[in-house]
């Protein structure tokens, strides 16, 4: 028997009985993915159109129900157009750049959160996570049929695993009962309470938050503006926070801070959560519940996402509060990072090294969403008097005083990461240049031609490209060829964002879109040598 | 024209804020006061003009 946790909103990969669950001896796969979450699916999703043969196994037959997570940052939404599903999100999705914090009744400022023009995603979009993960599995689908070897097993728990020399072995329940499989790596993406976790004795240090939320998604026709909404100390909250945002299908997120100290059962009765909302928005609007949760949060890390051939990526190795949306938006750079490096590796063209760098690389990222989601939760949750002291006194100085406005803190909302002090990184070659695309950042997408410098950066290997420079006609790298694209810019974002006061430059890009190193001119021996770095073949 | 800064100056603004309530974790309300009467005497010492410290005293107390 596999028991069903939480009910699903869109059934998406119902069990089916497969030829593995008869075989006398057990069937090896190139890589087991555990839990088809978003981070799991992305994953897989990434592995396939790849080439490399990929299985995900989950313990309900969909998604979900209940959005936990709704915002949805550019960078996301980049690596999902990487994917191939970036359009249907942003489609769907709600845009919005504006947000805006009140205190008590009146607004104490508002804040735009990308002010700057030229790429080609929003910042954010709010889209209900289920959403986001059936779009992620339509596009398998869609690689499916063309060719790419993923397959999802839905009602299949992992109930133990052993870890051999060259391969895993998996105990996998279903409902015909317990079965047997191989895999060449395993990739844990099973959330925050982690079963592989758990069964490899793993610990998740890291602090708890004394202090819960009511989330009440409603449906109402409202003219509310698509903006994020913070309240400090509203009069339908007093003492404590509030939150509004706008999804699609004319649902809205309604959060309520409530305190350490609750009765949950009471807190959880629709009349109570009715009452509650009533006096957020007022009397008049009629609206259903749609789905309402009372959380608590921790902020926690496993110590290494990587233990010999079992990877953690997603919440089942770093966990954040929610304010600041890293959570999801963190793991989808987990699969942007560990996809390319395990295709790499399981294809023979890099060393096992290169898999050392996936711990490196996203345990900084994740100790700097964890950072910054843990600020925002001391500011909206002061722990002690000197916590409340200066958070009430930045909130009185904010209402007159601009200096103020980057003090308050009730989110700050995920950015990429860059990876600096990467082992994959080579040296600064034109250190003058802007410090947004040193290498270990994110490519920073800007307007090419007659669309966007990301969009030619989405196929499979490295790329090379040259600002105002000559490549040869055929570049091969240590040995491997590889995709140029040469460009000419000036006065334009490309240069501002590229260039700087250099007048060209080289740039030697990885698959996921992250600098390995930057020159001023064509260096075919710097270039060996990057690409060797990046490969993981120090 | 005044010469107390008052739009964003902090060079790493979360920083300094995570330092300033770690500095204060675990006191009690006199030692909070405390802290807060030795910090502002340094900071004061360290900008030292006195027109602009009577201005950051008249926008504090308004
Ligand atoms: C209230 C709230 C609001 C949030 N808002 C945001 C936001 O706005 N933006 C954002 O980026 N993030 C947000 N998050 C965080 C986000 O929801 C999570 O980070 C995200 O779901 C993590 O994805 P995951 O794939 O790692 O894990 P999960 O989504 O937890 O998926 C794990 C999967 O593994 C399966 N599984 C578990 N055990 C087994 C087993 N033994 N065998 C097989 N399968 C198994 C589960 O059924 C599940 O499908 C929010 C979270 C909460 C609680």
């Amino acid at each position: 028997m596999v028991k069903a946790r939480y009910q699903t909103a869109f059934r998406l990969y119902p069990y089916e009985k497969v030829a593995d669950q008869d075989t006398p001896a057990p069937k090896r796969h190139s890589v087991v993915i555990i839990g088809g979450g978003p981070v799991g699916m992305g994953l897989a999703l990434d592995l396939g159109k790849k080439g490399i043969d990929c299985l995900v196994l989950d313990d309900h037959d969909g998604v979900g129900q209940g959005s936990r997570a709704i915002c949805f940052a550019k960078r996301t939404l980049e690596i999902c157009d990487r994917l191939g599903c970036g359009d249907p999100m942003v489609d769907k999705g709600v845009v919005w750049n504006l947000g805006r914090v009140y205190r008590d009744e009146s607004e104490i400022y508002a804040f735009n959160l990308l002010p700057e023009e030229g790429h080609k995603r929003p910042a954010f979009i709010n889209l209900q996570q289920p959403y986001f993960e059936q779009f992620l599995v339509e596009e398998i689908r869609r690689q499916q049929a063309k060719g790419a070897p993923v397959e999802i097993r839905g009602q299949n728990l992992l109930t133990s695993l052993t870890q051999n020399d060259d391969h895993i072995l998996l105990d996998v329940e279903t409902p015909d009962g317990p079965y047997q499989i191989e895999a060449e790596y395993l990739v844990a993406c099973d959330g925050a309470s982690s079963p592989t976790r758990e069964m490899m004795g793993l610990g998740f240090g890291g602090r708890v938050f004394e202090d819960n939320f009511l989330i009440a998604d409603i449906k109402m026709q409202a003219d509310f503006p698509t903006e994020r909404r913070f309240w400090f100390d509203p009069p339908f909250n007093r003492g404590e926070t509030a939150l509004m945002h706008k999804q699609p299908d004319d649902v809205w997120r309604l959060d309520f801070q409530m305190g350490w100290d609750i009765d949950r059962k009471a807190e959880l009765a629709p009349e109570k959560i009715k009452s509650r909302v009533r006096g957020m928005i007022g009397e008049d609007i009629p609206f259903e519940l749609v789905w309402t949760s009372i959380y608590t949060f921790r902020c926690c890390s496993m110590e290494e996402y990587r233990h010999g051939r079992v990877f953690f990526a997603g919440d089942s190795a770093h966990q954040v509060s929610p304010f600041g949306a890293r959570g999801c938006n963190g793991g989808m750079q987990d699969v942007d990072n560990l996809a390319w490096k395990l295709a790499a590796v399981i294809k023979g063209e890099a060393p096992d090294a290169l898999l050392e760098s996936y711990h490196i690389e996203r345990k900084h990222g994740a100790l700097e969403n964890i950072k910054n989601s843990s600020r925002t939760a001391d500011f909206l949750t002061p722990r002690n008097p000197a916590h409340a002291l200066f958070r009430d006194a930045v909130l009185d100085l904010v209402e007159k005083h601009d200096f103020a406005r980057p003090l308050v803190n009730s989110g700050r909302l995920s950015v990429p990461c860059t990876y600096d002090d990467s082992p994959l990184n080579a040296e600064d070659g034109l250190p003058q240049g802007p410090a947004r695309s040193r290498p270990g950042s994110p490519v920073v997408d800007a307007p090419l031609g007659d669309g966007f410098l990301l969009d030619r950066l989405k196929g499979d290997g490295f790329t090379l490209l040259s600002i105002n420079c000559d490549l040869p006609a055929d570049v091969e790298v240590a040995g491997h060829h590889i995709r140029t694209l040469s460009i000419r810019a000036e006065g334009d974002l490309i240069a501002e964002r590229y260039l700087g006061d250099a007048p060209a430059a080289v740039l030697l890009i990885r698959p996921d879109q992250h600098v390995a190193g930057r020159w001023p001119t064509y260096n075919a021996r710097a270039l060996d040598e990057a690409f060797n770095t990046a490969m993981g073949r120090t | 024209m005044p010469d107390l800064i008052l739009t964003p100056n902090l060079e790493a603004t979360d920083d300094f804020y995570e330092a300033l309530l770690n500095a204060h974790e675990g006191l009690d309300e006199a030692d909070i006061h405390a802290l807060n009467a030795r910090l502002i005497l340094i900071l004061a010492n360290h900008i030292g003009k006195q027109s602009v410290l009577e201005e950051a005293l008249a926008v504090a107390g308004a």
